[in-house]
């Protein structure tokens, strides 16, 4: 018999994109903040990431056995998971707490909804979240660069202190490029706007999220007559901004949904760092955010085309 | 230079080189010729022969008084040996009249009308629907009545369709290069069918010489040529007259209600060849292409050729060769065997190997919105596949699943792969049911 072809609907050819390569292109991004963290915090940063990116790997294995499924801890997802979670992590954090939020993040954070691609909280911010809430002293517990214990910027600007006078210098550019106390990935806007650069260029996220997020923040600390350079530059708004708010499993998918997320994020960022007791609002803003995103998809269904009169 | 576009859709690899610059070629006649006995969008025709009759060259062989329907005809002279149902490309299986060709060629003598400004619009649409003419973009729509909107819609554009916006085909192309005049001269009968003054012609930007030609024949009769961004899918009806025109036809509606008909760069050929020379569609030119043939070309072909002959003359590698397509490779249809025969709206056969399709395992969705973002139509694919997993047909409605063009933009771009398409095809098929 002659031969039969395979047949099946169009379109018969796809995008060289896949679920990986999007993956491994967030991996990249988010090399040049672990550059910088190296950098400033020393080979420790390494090992913290090293050990969260494997123990994510090693856990998600774990579930994914359990749960009787295929192996993907290749797919870059978990990789990520393992980063971000280093990075929102001061220096100072013992290795053991390091596997215990990473594996929380995998587990709690993505496994029990379903894995990739079913969860609604962001992973890594949940892990964060779980080890402040069980053992808060140690999530503050910031190092400066030159080795020392001490506040960051936002600890400071709660007290009222004003930071040109507590550092005896223009403190924006050390701010800009890392050089200050605060979890390893969080410091350096640079390297984390370079990241999200090539994210954009590569098309994975929408510039309009993290303008949105920055800007809001901007305008709000302007009105409430605070310094806006300190808040968009301090805490973890550049990587809440281009790695958390823009995960696209569990942030919105339409443009306009982006925007309430992102107008969302901003002002519970301020209500926390303003009113709250925690000097630093940016993960709970998202995790909260995260909670309402399905319900901002619904309302924000795009105008179809052709939802125009017709001359009836 | 202003480039006319539209919002969403996608860049595909065009692999239109491998046959952009190669010529026409008029393919071998077979020996045996297959005439299905539907080649437009509507029911089966009445085949107009009997086994033993013998049929000449353009001859009337299947009709029916259907109104969405159009005729066929014989494309060789000979003798009818069976009619029988045999496979089709477009679906299953259809009563099918099998000439045996004579190679005598003896042609079936209709009137030729040089001056066809003389002729009435009832005159002009009659002669359109008796020589076979349907819409050669692939849908088959028959073009007499695609010619004849409803009276109370003025229409003020004709819009000709020449984007041909999917990838590998270039038969269009090659046809406004090698043709020019006879293509310009249809759409001017289009025109004076129709009773309109504008005449906008719409070409993507990468078939730089057609352009080029099209635009020194056109200006002669006073029309307009729009450069369209390369794009998918610019040839989308309503996305055309959008990047076009900027009118967006409203949801369920058709193009005439924003004063406009769309016609096919091809189609305007055969207007040409029926009117002013009496010659019905009984020829196709389609592109063969694919990394599974060999010496990928463009063909002249009479219809109701196997596909089988045609692969053989182009020496595809059936070993490499994972999909057999009908059309483009966006919107075209599988085919499951070679024993098919060459239609109306086959606008090309593509061999595809595993290495240009991509394949990749289907994985969960990660909201990536990417689909969103290509979606032509400005719908929700993502949706879809979710929806008609859960066979939740009402919710998918209320995602204006019927708006769906199924360009399959939203399948192409997806990372995970998801069955965004074929979700929307199942949907849709349950959907009109459940409203009927």
């Amino acid at each position: 018999m002659d031969k039969l072809y395979r047949v099946g609907q169009s379109p018969h050819i796809r995008t060289k994109e896949t679920i990986e390569s999007v993956m491994y292109d967030v991996v990249i991004a988010l090399l040049p903040t672990l550059l910088v963290a190296i950098y400033f915090f020393g080979m420790k940063a390494l090992y913290m990431t090293l050990v969260a990116v494997i123990s994510a790997m090693l856990a998600e294995y774990v579930s994914l056995k359990l749960m009787k499924r295929e192996i993907t801890i290749f797919d870059g997802s978990a990789i990520i998971t393992g980063m971000l979670f280093a990075f929102i992590s001061p220096v100072t954090l013992p290795y053991p707490y390091i596997i215990i939020g990473s594996v929380v993040s995998i587990v709690i954070g993505k496994m029990v909804f379903g894995g990739l691609g079913h969860n609604v909280f962001n992973p890594a911010l949940l892990g964060r979240v779980f080890l402040m809430a069980s053992w808060p002293a140690l999530l503050t517990r910031y190092v400066n660069v030159d080795g020392s214990a001490g506040a960051t910027t936002l600890d400071y600007l709660k007290k009222g202190k004003d930071l040109m006078e507590v550092f005896g210098h223009n403190v924006y550019l050390d701010m800009f490029i890392g050089k200050m106390a605060g979890s390893m990935g969080e410091t350096s806007a640079l390297a984390l706007l370079i990241g999200g650069l090539y994210l954009i260029y590569k098309k994975h996220i929408d510039w309009k999220m993290p303008v949105t997020i920055i800007s809001a923040v901007f305008i709000l600390a302007l009105i409430f007559g605070q310094n806006p350079f300190y808040h968009i530059l301090s805490g973890g708004l550049f990587i809440g901004a281009f790695f958390m708010a823009t995960d696209m499993v569990t942030t919105p998918y339409t443009t306009s949904g982006k925007i309430i997320f992102g107008l969302g994020v901003a002002c519970i960022t301020m209500l926390i760092r303003l009113k709250g007791s925690y000097p630093e609002g940016v993960a709970f803003s998202i995790l909260i955010m995260n909670g309402v995103t399905s319900l901002i998809n619904k309302y924000t269904k795009p105008k179809k085309f052709g939802e125009v009169k017709s001359n009836e | 230079m202003k480039l006319f576009s539209f919002k969403g859709g996608i860049h595909p690899p065009e692999n239109k080189d491998l046959t952009e610059n190669l010529k026409i070629e008029d393919f071998k006649i077979p020996k045996e010729i297959c005439i299905p006995l539907l080649q437009h969008i509507g029911v089966v025709l009445e085949p107009l022969v009997k086994v033993g009759d013998r049929v000449k060259k353009g001859q009337k062989i299947g009709d029916s008084s259907g109104f969405l329907s159009s005729p066929v005809h014989s494309s060789v002279s000979g003798v009818v040996k069976k009619i029988e149902v045999r496979p089709f490309p477009v679906s299953g299986r259809v009563n099918t009249v099998i000439i045996e060709n004579d190679y005598e060629e003896e042609i079936f003598e209709y009137p030729k009308y040089k001056e066809y400004e003389k002729l009435t619009k009832d005159e002009l649409l009659k002669i359109v629907r008796e020589m076979g003419i349907v819409g050669q973009g692939g849908a088959t729509f028959p073009t007499h009545i695609k010619l004849n909107p409803p009276k109370d819609k003025k229409i003020d554009v004709l819009l000709i369709n020449g984007a041909e916006c999917e990838p590998y085909l270039n038969a269009d192309n090659r046809l406004m290069l090698e043709q020019t005049e006879k293509v310009v001269k249809g759409i001017d009968i289009f025109r004076h069918i129709l009773g309109v003054q504008r005449v906008v012609i719409g070409i993507e930007e990468n078939k730089e010489e057609a352009i080029h030609k099209m635009k020194e024949e056109a200006s002669k009769y006073g029309m307009e040529i729009a450069v369209l961004k390369t794009k998918y899918p610019q040839g989308g009806e309503k996305q055309l007259i959008k990047a076009v025109l900027d009118r967006e036809v409203p949801s369920g509606k058709l193009p005439s209600e924003v004063g406009v008909v769309v016609q096919n760069t091809a189609t305007a050929l055969s207007v040409y060849e029926a009117v002013i020379e009496g010659k019905p569609v009984i020829e196709k030119v389609l592109t063969v292409s694919g990394l599974g043939v060999k010496t990928p070309k463009n063909l002249r072909v009479r219809i109701g050729t196997q596909f089988k002959e045609i692969l053989d003359y182009v020496e595809i590698d059936r070993e490499k060769t994972e999909k057999l397509v009908m059309g483009g490779p966006m919107m075209g249809l599988a085919q499951h065997s070679e024993e098919v025969p060459v239609i109306k709206g086959t606008s090309g056969i593509l061999a595809l190997t595993k290495k240009e399709m991509n394949p990749y395992k289907s994985r969960a969705c990660i909201t990536c919105g990417k689909c969103v973002d290509a979606c032509p139509m400005n719908l929700s694919p993502l949706m879809y596949a979710k929806l008609a997993r859960f066979q939740e047909w009402k919710e998918m409605d209320k995602y204006d699943l019927l708006d769906c063009i199924e360009c399959g933009s939203c399948s192409f771009v997806c990372p995970a792969n998801r069955p965004l398409t074929e979700g929307i095809k199942i949907g849709k098929a349950k959907l009109r049911a459940m409203k009927r």
